[in-house]
This record gives C-alpha cells, structure tokens and sequence, in this order.
C-alpha cells in the first residue's frame, strides 16, 4: 500500500473529471424542459433559492425564445447563477420544491436550464448590466469569493469604484479552489469570474491576504466602506492520535491541490479513509476514487438519515464505487515509519436528540480497525479566527457578527458569507454579498 | 364491438373517416396507402384547369414547445395534368372497391366547363362529387373557390348547372369566411345540392420571421394568406356546423364535418353537432396516415362505454343543447372546490382569478407551498380555475342553485329582479 500520483492515463483522468451534468447539447432540450413548466405563483422554487431568482419568469423567457432576458433574470439575482447552476444542491432547494414533486413527477430541471441560459450569456458576452455614473465613492472588498464578487457587481451597477484584495492567485473562492473539479472547471471558474468583472469598475488584486499584506485599519482608512469575505479555510481537526503521520491530509488542502495542479501530480493512496459526510467529504471522496485509489471508504458518525450531504451527492459516491462506513467516528491513526497503516474507530449508536435537532452520536466503547493507507478529514471547517481577533470585530468563534444591516461592530465595515455564517452553500455566499452592497449603499446614503 | 359503418348520401364506407381534399389525397400512390391504412374514405384533391404550385407552401402556428397548433398553405388545386388524375382515380376504385370515392371539383366559372367536369369525374366511377367552393387563396383571384362560396347567388348558380349532369351525389364544401355560413348553405340546397361540407381553411397570417419580416410562408420575401387549419380552428367549425344543424331547412341535408379534427374525440364532437362523417387533413398530413388507427379504435371504444351500437345513434344529441344566451338558467350556479389532497400548492388557480376579475381565491402563506381555498361567496362559478389547474379534478365545480325553479333572463328582467350592487 502506498501513496501514489499519476495512477491513470491521461485519457482516464479526462474522462473523470468530465463535466457530471452535461448541458443541452441543443436548443430544443431546453425548449422541450421549459415547456413542461406551468409557471406557477409565487413560486415554491423561487421561495427556495436564497437569491430569489425569479425561476418561472426565467423558464418563460426561454419558450419565448428570449435568451438573453431570461440570463439577465437569473444574474439579476444572482450573478454566479451560472456556477450555481452546476454546485447549487437543487434538490433540496429549488427543484426539491418543485410542485411536480407533488404529483410524483419528474421535477422542472431547473439547473440545467439555468445553466443553458447563462452560459448563453457568458459565452456570447452579452452586456447585460449597465454601471450608473461614478459615484466617486470607493469600497474595498476583501476577499474575492462568491460573496466578494458579489457584493462588488452589485457596487459597480451603482457606480462604485470598487477594490478587492484576493489572497489566492485567482478569484472565485470556493468555487475556484474548493468544489469538485467535475462540477465546475478550472476553465468555466475564469470565464464565468472573468464575466462578472467585465461590468467595470472592480480592481482585484491578486496575493493579499487580510493580516499578512494588508490591514483593516488602512481599508477603513483608504475606502468609504468595506466588505469582509474572507469566508472559512481551516480544516477542522480529528484531534486523535496519529493526526500528523505522513498520509493525513484535510479535504481542504487535497481539493485546493486537485483544482491548482493537473490530475497526473495529485497523490492518493491505494485505500483512502475520509471521515465526514458533507459535501466536501463527498467531493473528497469522490475525486481520490476518480484519481484512481483503489478504495475509498466513507466514516461517518451518525447513519445515512442524518446525513449532511444531499441524496444526490451521496449516491454519486455511491456510483464511484465508494463504500460507507456509517456510526463509527475516528478514534487513533496508527503509523509505520510516519506513514498511515491503520485507522482504529469508535462504533457509535445515537442517543437523544441534540442542538442541531438530530439524535447525538454516543460512543460505544467497542472499537475496529481498517486497513488504510490515507486519511482524509473532511469533518468541517472553521473560520479565520485569528484574523478576526487581530481585530476588534465581533465575533462568535471566529464568525463574524453582524446586524440587519449586514454591518459589523466596526463603522463602515461590513461582512457576509462564511465568514458569518460558518459556511454555507456558494448560492448564499452570493446572497450575502448582494444583501452587503445593498447595507453599504445605505450607509453611503446612495 | 361498435358498427363504425357510415352511409353518406348512399355511399358506404367501413368508418367515418375520409381524407379531406388536400394534398394527401391528390395522386394514387397517397390514395392507396392510405385505403391500406384503413381510411373509410377519400375527396380526391380538387380537380380544374391544371394549375402551377410555388415553394414554400405551408406555415405554422406553434404554442409554448407544442408545434403545429395551428396550420396554414397557400396551395391550389390539383397541380397535376387532368388526365392524369381521372387515370388514377378509375384505378385506385378498382383496387378498394369498399372505400368511399368523392372527387372535388372547381371549374371555371362557366356553365359548360362544370358540365364537362362532372361528367368526367363520373366517367371515372366515383361515387361522390364535392364542389369546391370554399379554397380561400389564388383561385378567389381568379373567380373561383371562396369568390363562389361567399356569394350566394353565384353558389347556388354553379350547383344548379352541376345538378344539370350530376347522376351521382353532390356535397357543396362551404367557405368559413363569411359571417355566416347560413346564407350559402341556403343557396347551395336550392340549388339542388345533395349533401354539404365544412368546413374549408380560414384565411390567414400564421406569423413573421422576425429577422426577414416577412410573413409566413415566404415566397422569395413575399406571402399571401394562407388557409388556416389544424387544431386552432376546430371551435370555430363546430360553431358553424351546429348553425347548420339548427337552420330548420339545412338540418336534414347531410353534413360532412371538417375542421382541425386530430383525434377521435374531435370527430365524436362533429357528429355530436350534426356531422353525419367527418374529414380530416391537417393530423394526417402532420402524423401519417396510421393515425386512422386510433381514430377508429378511440371512437370504438367510446361507443361501447355509451352503448352506442352504431354512429347514427349519437350523430346531433348535442344541437339542442346549444341554445340562445337569453334562454339559460340563471338560477343555476356552481362553485369551485379544491381538494387539498389533490393541490400542488402551484398558485395557477389564485393568480388566474384574482388578476381576470373575481378575488374569488384566499391564499394563506406558506414557506415554500402557499395555501389556496375557494371564498365560495365571491365564486361566480367561471370554470377558469378548473380550466388553469394542472392537476386533474383537483378543482371541481359544484352545483349550488340559487333556487330551485328554472329562471331565463328574459323572465328574470320581465320581474324586474336585482342586478349586483357591486
């Protein structure tokens, strides 16, 4: 057993990492999908996107054969609506809402015409957004993320020069870094950001990181206002014995790996342990098997009915032929010569209900032991805590506090995404920064 | 089993279903597969004075992803040399004696012309003759087809020289685009029609090409309008079809329905209204002709479940269900009911009634599923929520009288009763 890169041939390593949900090769697949839509009042699918974007309007437009209303309805809302069409989990939002969901009918493929739109847009680069005139205004965004690019569109449309200071050497944040590569390309991530930025007015520079290169008081100084993004990063830790052997990697760190490098230079190990079952976990999981591990199993502590992940996620991992190991929580990684041998767990039942509302994993006392040759921990992530601290922001742990008004504690300063939230879907990352802009040009009296 | 056998004017066929004249009908090689497909019948395409076709030809009108609701041509009559046609027609009667043979004609508008054309046409040993007096397009301009159909006198003119010759039955086709279709059928029988037909293409403009803006069909960046037909059209043939069945002097001659009929339940709603067969060109020029399969076998099987043993047995129950606006019970009233079961919380229903004029539908909040209910005081009983409900009997409309007698407007007015106040 050992850790290896470059276990498939090149062939291979395209066809994995293809795009999962191809989009309509023609335009009477999407004509023949929106029609099926009988566009309902309020919408149920329109009330379940974070964004609300109006998805019957949008659905009409493509009938109609208005293309380009229909992706300046969706961007109007959300202006990643082409990267959410392809990361968004649907079926808990929006198409899960779907009214023929209630007749035990396929629902509306919501994503895929919403994809078919704005890649109509991003591809044609339609100017759909127009900048009012300069307001002479200045807001410095930090972070360049769903949330960043968000809240900095929706302050260029107002005629905002706007700055974002970006730690990475591309934008996109998650999306770029942090999603699987099936989902969303590297090549789609540039166009679609390259897209968002082609409004005008927005000046990202790349390599700034909040603490390191630059300060909050010399933002606040410099600018009118500012928007923190900075969103989640740190892995949270097993803490076990065993955590530092040669082989642990968090999820994290392997996808940030597999989204900057080709699939050919990213290791995995013949049996690779993730532990977690988010979406992260499954994206971990998912893309080692992809890399070409021979297996992967999947340890979570609870059972398959309080999973995090969607359906729709679990069984695609399913369908990479991962295994699942559900009630059993980590417990000791055992090493030879520094490197990952074994993986010992706790069996765990459920006991009474907990904070979160699901029934409280009890351990057991009884344990088992797999033979593994990686570790991937992908039990959540928490915030930027010692950025924060370095400041006088209020904070939860590290999560930024903020009012109705999506302003924090600090004047001028302002925050949304996983930053605040501890991390969330890209789609309310994107929510968070519109409802930022909107807080901002109150405070500009704009 | 149902007897689907129709007799029309004397002439057999094992169903009532023929092919319209048009072009399905309008050389042997159609004919034949068509008979072998199991049509009842055809009206063999319009015979005259041989005429030149353009390209394009047809147009359609299509609705929210449904192509083809509506379809429009701007053929003429037989393109094909005479001769040729009246070859082919004696031959196809050999080879499918039991099928119905009606050949349409349109002469010039002369009396020794149609003469000659008759006695042609019945050289041939078809059964039928149907006189074309309905084609909306090019030969209008020329002083035939509708230019005859919507001048009375002219109609009843021509009929009168053909039933001169005619030693078989005669259907005059009747032109829908008039304001009436009273008046020529009128003429058509004093002038010694046997039977009539309608209805023909309702004249049209089915659409531009927004980036040429030329309408459609385009003829090298020109058109003309077109005879509109298909599945839009048929509410408007039933209505002229039931004046028909209702005018006491037409009512016995036999009518051969046409009109945007696709499907059985279309042809089951002619002969309701009076229709003794029906014609059909559009479905099949858009599906083929093994569409006679389920036209036949639907029809069949509605038969049965009604216990209709043969097709005169329900051929006009419903003319006399279509009455005058004036004679309806205004004491009945129905209001809607939504079964919560059946809801799929989709707001159709709410937004339909609020936005047209009633308000008549309570909606109560809900993340994400809103909850709707009838506010039966305000339900005046329209039938458009029902109609705007995607899910079958979700929504029914459910009789509560407003009094037990039978009450029409004029006695309602003659007692002087309220109006609204509101």
């Amino acid at each position: 057993m050992s850790i290896q890169s470059n276990r498939l041939t090149e062939k291979d390593f395209i066809a994995n990492f293809s795009d999962i949900h191809p989009p309509y090769e023609q335009d009477e697949g999407a004509l023949i999908e929106a029609s099926r839509c009988i566009n309902c009042y309020d919408a149920p699918c329109t009330k379940s996107c974070p964004t609300s974007i109006d998805v019957p309007l949008f659905i009409k437009q493509i009938t109609t054969g208005n293309v380009k209303g229909s992706a300046k309805t969706i961007l109007t809302s959300n202006i990643m609506g082409a990267g959410c069409s392809k990361v968004c989990p649907v079926e808990k939002l929006c198409e899960g809402a779907c009214v023929f969901n209630l007749m035990e009918e396929e629902p509306i493929n919501i994503a895929k015409l919403q994809r078919y739109s704005t890649e109509k847009a991003i591809s044609n680069n339609w100017k759909l957004f127009d900048r009012k005139k300069n307001t002479g205004k200045k807001v410095a965004v930090v972070g360049a993320g769903p949330a960043g690019l968000s809240c900095a569109h929706a302050l260029s449309r107002e005629g905002i020069d706007v700055t974002i200071f970006e730690k990475e050497e591309k934008s996109g944040g998650l999306m770029t870094y942090g999603v699987a590569a099936y989902k969303v390309t590297p090549e789609f991530c540039k166009d679609e950001v390259d897209y968002i930025l082609s409004i005008g007015g927005i000046d990202v520079q790349y390599k700034k990181e909040l603490g390191k290169n630059i300060s909050l008081e010399e933002l606040d100084k410099n600018y009118d206002a500012v928007f923190l993004a900075i969103g989640v990063g740190i892995a949270r830790s097993l803490n076990i014995p065993g955590e530092e052997l040669d082989g642990v990697i968090d999820a994290i760190s392997f996808i940030y790996d597999l989204r900057t490098n080709d699939y050919s230079k990213i290791s995995v190990g013949d049996h690779v342990a993730v532990i977690g079952m988010g979406m992260t976990a499954i994206d971990a999981a998912t893309q080692s098997k992809r890399l070409g591990a021979k297996e992967v199993t999947m340890i979570y502590r609870r059972t398959e009915n309080e999973k995090p992940c969607t359906q729709v996620e679990l069984d695609l991992a399913k369908l990479d032929g991962c295994t699942f190991i559900w009630l059993a929580s980590p417990k000791e990684i055992i090493g030879e010569n520094g490197k990952v041998k074994k993986l010992v767990c706790n069996k765990i039942m459920l006991g009474e209900p907990d904070a979160s509302g699901r029934r409280a994993p009890v351990d057991t006392g009884e344990t088992f032991t797999i033979d593994v040759d990686m570790v991937i921990k992908a039990a959540g992530q928490i915030p930027f805590e010692k950025i924060v601290n370095t400041s006088s922001l209020q904070n939860k742990a590290g999560k930024i506090m903020i009012d109705k008004n999506n302003a924090t504690n600090l004047k001028g300063v302002f925050a949304g995404g996983d930053a605040v939230n501890g991390g969330k879907e890209v789609v309310d990352a994107v929510q968070a920064g519109k409802m930022g802009a909107k807080g901002i040009l109150e405070y500009l009296g704009l | 089993m149902a007897n689907l056998e129709s007799v029309f004017l004397g002439i057999k066929s094992p169903n009532p279903f023929w092919l319209a004249s048009a072009p399905p009908t309008d050389k042997k090689i159609n004919v034949l597969r068509a008979y072998e497909a199991g049509w009842g019948g055809v009206v063999w395409k319009t015979l005259g004075t041989q005429v030149k076709n353009v390209s394009s030809r047809y147009s359609s009108l299509n609705y929210n992803g449904t192509k083809t609701i509506g379809f429009n041509n701007i053929e003429l009559i037989s393109d094909r040399p005479l001769e040729l046609n009246l070859r082919e027609i004696k031959e196809v009667l050999r080879l499918f004696p039991d099928r119905a043979m009606i050949v349409s004609l349109m002469a010039d508008n002369d009396r020794k012309s149609w003469h000659e054309m008759v006695k042609k046409a019945e050289d041939t040993g078809a059964h039928g003759l149907e006189l074309n007096f309905g084609c909306p397009h090019g030969m209008v301009e020329r002083g035939m087809g509708a230019a005859v159909g919507q001048d009375p006198e002219i109609a009843k003119m021509v009929v009168e020289w053909v039933m001169e010759v005619a030693t078989i039955p005669v259907i005059t086709k009747l032109t829908p685009n008039v304001h009436s279709a009273v008046p020529g059928a009128l003429a058509a029988i004093e002038g010694g029609t046997n039977g009539l037909s309608l209805i023909n293409t309702i004249q049209s403009v089915t659409g531009i090409d927004l980036d040429t803006l030329v309408p459609n069909p385009n003829v090298g960046g020109k058109s003309v309008f077109g005879g509109y037909c298909g599945p839009a059209v048929k509410p408007i043939a039933l209505k002229m079809l039931t004046t028909l069945s209702q005018d006491e002097k037409i009512r016995n001659v036999p009518i051969s329905g046409i009109g945007g009929i696709s499907t059985w339940k279309d042809a089951a709603e002619f002969m309701l209204l009076g229709a003794s067969n029906v014609q059909v060109c559009t479905a099949a020029m858009i599906s083929g002709f093994k569409i006679i399969t389920d036209l036949c076998d639907g029809l069949n099987n509605w038969m049965d479940d009604k216990g209709y043993k043969n097709i005169n047995d329900f051929i006009g129950l419903s003319v006399p269900k279509i009455i005058k606006w004036e004679e309806l019970d205004i004491n009945f009233h129905i209001v809607a009911k939504i079964d919560p079961a059946k809801c799929i919380n989709c707001g159709l229903c709410y937004i339909a009634c609020e936005d047209t004029s009633h308000q008549a539908i309570a909606i109560k909040q809900g993340h994400p599923y809103n909850t709707y209910t009838i506010k039966e005081e305000e339900c005046v009983g329209c039938n458009l929520c029902k109609i705007v409900c995607p899910v079958n009997d979700c929504i029914t409309m459910e009789e509560q009288r407003k009094g037990d007698e039978y009450l029409n407007w004029i006695e309602y007015e003659k007692r002087g009763l309220p109006l609204n106040d509101h």
